[in-house]
């Protein structure tokens, strides 16, 4: 499946996948980084860093399918002063190394940049074994870690823009099939801060990633219906934006968390966390349940697993009259 | 060695034409399905056609959770098309259903998933883990004296994973004799030439040094295969590692030569060539 590529359905229009954006992002970034060193485990060709391998020969290895000799060398050379960047299928860099990213970069807090691709479900026909749908959790997990979930091309580009420049180990996630549009070129991107999309007085939906649009489109259903809905990107997750929690929490008194990752450990769960601590208000969660994903075409799974505009609709109504109740 | 084929019921000629229709089987559902690994899959059909019909799999389609069955694992998962289609011509399942193969619903996944199919001894997909399985599979046997055999195969690009090695050092330790391991050594993984991207030769000798009993062969030749497979089984004390030097994509290398892509990694044939490849693989020429 390396260079094919697929989209997801959607109103608005459609951009180049996240792993795209990253791709080039990283391409262009080798140039005023030139302390930047990939490292590569036979996967440059579906993560994208093979463009910056064939314009930087010499600051790209590829060490073969070995993820966890792959992170270890990435903290061998952070270590000695580089910024490293790791990437494969989120499903392989974040389990099959986590050992690596826990003890040989989280624990001495290396400049180890890691950038899940493939991740959650859309990526279809493959099927479970290659679907990251636990790689935020898992990342959350590890102490000083920053993690990303960037909704589109030009947020995709930011956040790799900001993970260079941030000084630290970081978790980045991308998808493959290309995505709807959200931003322009020059949207603003800062780590940890959220993007308001839409302001609304009755709910919040927080989202990121791939349900950035499909809760544009809800809101939008939703106004016609009398609810006003505000939308949050939430493309940290680590560190979460509590400011944007505690205000969309007393402003609209109920929040719809809505996320392309299993339901243990995700957005809603660290939404839950701190909302439940600042301001607690009613919540309602779009996620993965307690299942594997498994092979169909994108579309298919997206209906499937109720990862639609349509389920964050419901999400929000079911939420609106928990409020009120 | 006397008795191990005693249930051969093929001559060589038929499986060779068996050979062919998994080939044709393989091309024809990953171009179905519009992706999927054809080339991985059809590197391995010699060593898959001889272990489920060459008389070494003690493996019956109609009652395929029998205890004492022998087990294959499909450690290099992304090839599941060979051997769902070996798994349709033993009978466990319609042969139609191979057209499903990575839809939606359908039990013939990206990659193999025991809890949907009988037939798969290990969910696999994320490499480097079959052989580890494949030693907890000749341990049990052994605990239950029941004689069966654990046959795992990997990928060339495969033996990166460090796993690989934490398996062929465990297997080395309880000198299990009923466990074989099959590398499909067809010089590409996903981003090159396996030489170029982690060159890991002499892998027998790895192995050897790990204790195991190993044996280089032409994996694509079918009567090697047989005889390779016949010594394993009659090696005693020690696991037995065969080195299957194949072709990835043999059966259609006229055809890849021609798409100049002797790799062809992760890439169904598109329609328009499906018949080409399908004639050259009746053809037979490699
Ligand atoms: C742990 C892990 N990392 C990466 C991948 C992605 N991947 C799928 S197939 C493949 C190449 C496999 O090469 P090889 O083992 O030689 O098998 P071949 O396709 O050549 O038969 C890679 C890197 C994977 N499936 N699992
Ligand atoms: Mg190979």
């Amino acid at each position: 499946m390396a260079g094919a590529s697929s989209s997801v359905k959607s109103s608005r229009p459609l951009g180049k996948a996240t792993r795209d954006a990253f791709g080039r992002a990283l391409e262009a970034l080798g140039e005023s980084y030139g302390k930047l060193v990939v490292v590569d485990a036979d996967v440059g060709n579906s993560t994208r860093t093979e463009w910056f391998g064939l314009k930087y020969p010499d600051r790209f290895f590829n060490v073969g399918i070995a993820e966890s000799n792959q992170v270890g060398v990435a903290a061998g050379l952070a270590a000695a002063g580089h910024t490293a960047l790791v990437s494969s299928f989120a499903a392989f860099i974040v389990c099959n190394a986590y050992d690596q990213l826990r003890m040989s970069v989280a624990y001495p807090r290396l400049n180890v940049k890691v950038v899940g691709s493939h991740a959650g479900i859309s990526i279809g026909e493959d099927g479970a074994s290659q679907m990251g749908i636990e790689d935020v959790s898992l990342a959350c997990s590890l102490p000083g870690f920053v993690v990303m979930v960037p909704a589109d091309e030009t947020s995709a580009k930011a956040a790799t823009a900001a993970m260079l420049a941030h000084e630290g180990p970081v978790y980045l996630r991308v998808g493959r099939p290309d995505v709807p549009k959200i931003y322009d070129a020059d949207a603003p991107f800062t780590i940890g801060k959220a993007n308001k999309l839409a302001d609304g007085k009755d709910v919040t939906i927080v989202a990121n990633g791939l349900m950035v649009a499909p809760a544009l489109e809800a809101a939008e259903a939703l106004a016609s219906q009398g609810i006003s809905a505000r939308v949050l990107d939430m493309h940290t997750v680590k560190p979460i934006d509590r400011d944007a929690l505690a205000a969309a929490a007393k402003d609209t008194g109920a929040i719809v968390v809505a996320e392309e990752h299993l339901a243990h450990g995700g957005l809603g769960s660290v939404v839950a966390m701190n909302v439940a601590e600042i301001h607690p208000v009613p919540i309602r969660y779009v996620n993965l349940h307690d299942s594997f994903g498994e092979s169909g075409s994108p579309e298919a799974l997206i209906e499937a697993y109720g990862l639609t505009a349509a389920k964050v609709a419901e999400a929000a109504k079911a939420v609106v009259a928990a409020k009120k109740s | 060695m006397k008795g191990v084929r005693k249930n051969v019921s093929e001559s060589i000629e038929s499986l060779k034409a068996l050979a062919r229709e998994l080939r044709k089987d393989i091309l024809k559902m990953t171009t179905e399905a519009g992706s999927g690994h054809p080339s991985s899959s059809m590197s391995a059909v010699e060593v898959v056609t001889a272990l489920y019909f060459g008389g070494f799999l003690k493996f019956d389609g109609k009652n395929p959770k029998a205890a004492d069955r022998d087990r294959f694992i499909l450690s290099k998962g992304h090839a599941a098309p060979v051997l769902y289609a070996a798994l349709a011509h033993k009978g466990v399942f319609p042969h139609e259903e191979l057209m499903t193969l990575r839809k939606f619903g359908s039990r013939l996944e990206g990659h193999p998933n025991m809890l949907r199919l009988a037939g798969i001894e290990a969910s696999t997909g994320s490499l480097g883990q079959g052989l580890s399985v494949g030693v907890g599979y000749a341990l049990a046997a052994r605990l239950a004296k029941n004689g069966s055999h654990t046959y795992v195969m990997t990928g060339d690009g495969e033996l990166g994973q460090g796993q690989i090695w934490e398996a062929a050092a465990s297997a080395g330790k309880y000198q299990l004799d009923n466990l074989t391991c099959i590398v499909d050594r067809n010089g590409y993984q996903q981003t090159g030439s396996a030489l170029d991207v982690l060159n890991m030769d002499p892998i027998d000798g790895k192995f050897a040094a790990f204790g195991w009993a190993t044996q280089v062969i032409n994996g694509n030749d079918l009567e090697e295969v047989i005889d390779a497979l016949k010594r394993a089984k009659a090696t005693k004390g020690r696991p037995t590692c065969i080195v299957s030097l194949t072709k990835k994509g043999f059966g259609m290398l006229k055809l890849l030569s021609k798409l100049k892509d002797e790799n062809f990694h992760g890439k169904p044939m598109p329609a328009k060539h499906l018949e080409e490849a399908l004639a050259e693989v009746e053809a037979g020429l490699g």
